[in-house]
């Protein structure tokens, strides 16, 4: 565990960037640290590891002060990921990602081992192993950052805006690979972003913090987008705040109608406007109009239980019908959430 | 050309190893030792130095002024003052060239460090390297083709200065332009033109060569 206590810095200049934060970074957590640009995030995860030095109170690693640990000994026990990966550009990628074995003092063999397995690990193809940094794309980089980050198997790991310089798509999978591989090593994370969906779908806590380094709100990330402290927070948060909370929401309690889902050949049940056709297999096809038996309209899908309240309105607004396809981890329909169950769904989760 | 190619191949038959101190062989010998010799020194002087105004940035401003004085003046009357304490001795060449190329390779130094992006000097900081270690392995490879390229510049202006030595007896192959200055189209002219060239060029192969083996990583981003 990580524990800021009344933690203050003062640059030489002046400039007050972390104000009295207190919060605590449980282990095996990811923790995220999310505010405005200058708002002291990268100053208080530096001063985790003491590239930083507190101007006054104390973080505690595990209920010990850092301030009394010698900082590269400190530091080869953290594991670091940056922006721009820092990658040492004249150095072969299995070597990057040994560097922290190698300052250990480990076997030559055993660290380029453990390299080789971490890359891996982290997605990425061995035969990348022998090229250097340039050679290789921008989240590839990112993936050898976060490699090179575990080497050492390091129980704490300190996240700078890690995938904030890559396209969407590529920072997705990122974040998914991250949330994977945490879900296997239970890491005490600290992660920094200013991009607050990013926080809402990493942490498992969530400190928000204002420009001057004070802390505005610390909570999981349901709590924040339902309760969030203030105006800050919730200007913070975004407009959308509502919608994002349906991601919260389970699905598994949502009415579902089976009648509406017809098995091939079968016509639809009377005074219904759409039914579903399905497969033989039971996959849905389309939805059927009453008037045209013969068309077959966009459908859209969730996962009954394991997708979100969110994912099932989505579902619902990509298809003509105005309801989402229920269907379990198969593909298989289970039933058909009406515009109705969607709208009691909703009404609930708004007073929850 | 005043002479033709039986002439010159003769001169040079009879005068490439005659067993005296002038014989070409020698004076390559001589120009070869003049030359390299402040290229190594100037990079040995160069190398703590320029860590030195990259650690203390103050330190800059007056040590490249001062080296870029050093660099301005001309060859001739410093080796001409340098005399009346080394003599008309190899030294005497030697001094001056090698603050010619510390005043190029200081500034290379500075360079190549500063040529070491902040993030990768951050991470390395971040994962535990000491500073020795740090410097050692991390920031001076990185330094390596910008400290290079200075090099290439100083072996190959210093080879060609070496000639100027010649004034005072000690130029090595410069010796051979002075001993015909009325006509310059004499074999020991072309001769002493030629090797010098020569040489310059095959230092700057080997530095080239040694650039590619050093470097891998700067050499493979071309063509990617
Ligand atoms: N070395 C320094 N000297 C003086 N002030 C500094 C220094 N480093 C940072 N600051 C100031 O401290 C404040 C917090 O900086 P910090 O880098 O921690 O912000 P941040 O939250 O990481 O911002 P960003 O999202 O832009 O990365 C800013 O106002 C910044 O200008
Ligand atoms: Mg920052």
């Amino acid at each position: 565990m990580i524990t800021f206590d009344e933690v203050t810095k003062r640059y030489p200049d002046g400039t007050v960037a972390v104000d009295r934060l207190s919060l605590e970074a449980p282990t095996g957590e990811i923790t995220v640290l999310v505010g405005p640009s200058g708002c002291g995030k990268t100053t208080s995860l530096r001063m985790i590891n003491r590239m930083i030095d507190a101007s006054e109170g104390r973080i505690l690693l595990d209920g010990v002060p850092v301030e009394g640990i010698d900082p590269p000994t400190l530091r080869r026990g953290i594991g670091y990921v940056i922006q721009q990966a820092g990658l040492f550009p004249h150095r072969k990628i299995v070597d990057n990602v040994a560097t922290v074995p190698y300052l250990l003092g480990w076997d030559r063999r055993k660290a380029r081992d453990r390299a080789m397995e971490l890359l891996e690990r982290v997605g990425l193809d061995p035969s990348l192993a022998g090229r250097y940094p340039f050679q290789l794309s921008g989240g590839q980089q990112q993936r050898v950052g976060v490699a090179r980050a575990l080497a050492a198997d390091p129980p704490v790991l300190l996240m700078d805006e890690p995938f904030s310089a890559v396209d969407p798509i590529v920072r997705t999978s990122l974040q998914d690979e991250l949330l994977r591989l945490q879900a296997e090593l239970n890491k005490t994370i600290v992660f920094v972003t200013h991009d607050i969906d990013e926080a809402i779908k990493l942490g498992d806590r969530v400190a928000v913090l204002r420009v001057g380094g004070t802390l505005a709100q610390l909570a999981d990330p349901k709590t924040l987008l339902s309760r969030p402290a203030d105006d800050f927070v919730r200007e913070f948060l975004g407009h959308d705040r509502g919608i994002r909370r349906l991601q919260f929401v389970p699905t598994s309690g949502l009415e579902l109608r089976t009648d509406l889902a017809v098995a091939p050949g079968a016509s639809g049940p009377d005074g219904e406007p759409w039914h579903l056709a399905l497969t033989p297999e039971g996959r849905p096809a389309g939805w059927v109009p009453r008037d045209e038996p013969e068309r077959l309209e966009r459908y859209g899908t969730f996962v009954l239980g394991r997708d979100s309240l969110r994912s099932a309105l989505d579902a619902a607004l990509l298809s003509p019908s105005g309801c989402a396809v229920a269907v379990d981890g198969d593909g298989k329909v289970v039933g058909v959430a009406t515009r109705d169950a969607l709208d009691r769904a909703l009404a609930e989760a708004a007073d929850g | 050309m005043g002479s033709g190619p039986p002439t010159l191949w003769e001169w040079i038959a009879r005068n490439w190893d005659t067993g005296r101190a002038d014989s070409i062989r020698n004076l390559l010998l001589d120009h070869l030792v003049m030359s390299l010799t402040p290229v190594l020194f100037s990079l040995l002087a160069a190398l703590p130095l320029g860590l030195a105004c990259a650690r203390w940035r103050r330190l800059y401003q007056p040590t490249s002024g001062l080296m870029n004085v050093i660099y301005a003046l001309p060859s001739l009357p410093v080796f001409m003052l340098l005399i009346s304490v080394t003599g008309l001795s190899q030294t005497t060449v030697i001094i001056p060239l090698t603050f010619y190329g510390m005043a190029v390779l200081i500034p290379a130094v500075v360079d190549g460090l500063a040529s070491v992006p902040d993030h990768v000097r951050q991470a390395a900081v971040a994962m535990g390297f000491t500073p020795a270690r740090r410097l050692l392995t991390v920031e001076l490879p990185i330094a390596v083709p910008v400290v290079l390229s200075g090099l290439r510049v100083v072996a190959v202006s210093s080879i060609s200065l070496v000639s100027v030595g010649a004034l005072i007896g000690q130029g090595g192959l410069g010796g051979l332009f002075t001993r015909a200055y009325q006509n310059p189209f004499t074999p020991p002219v072309i001769v002493g033109i030629v090797l010098v060239v020569a040489l310059a060029l095959v230092a700057d192969g080997v530095l080239v060569l040694a650039q590619r083996l050093l470097t891998p990583w700067v050499r493979a981003r071309r063509p990617a």
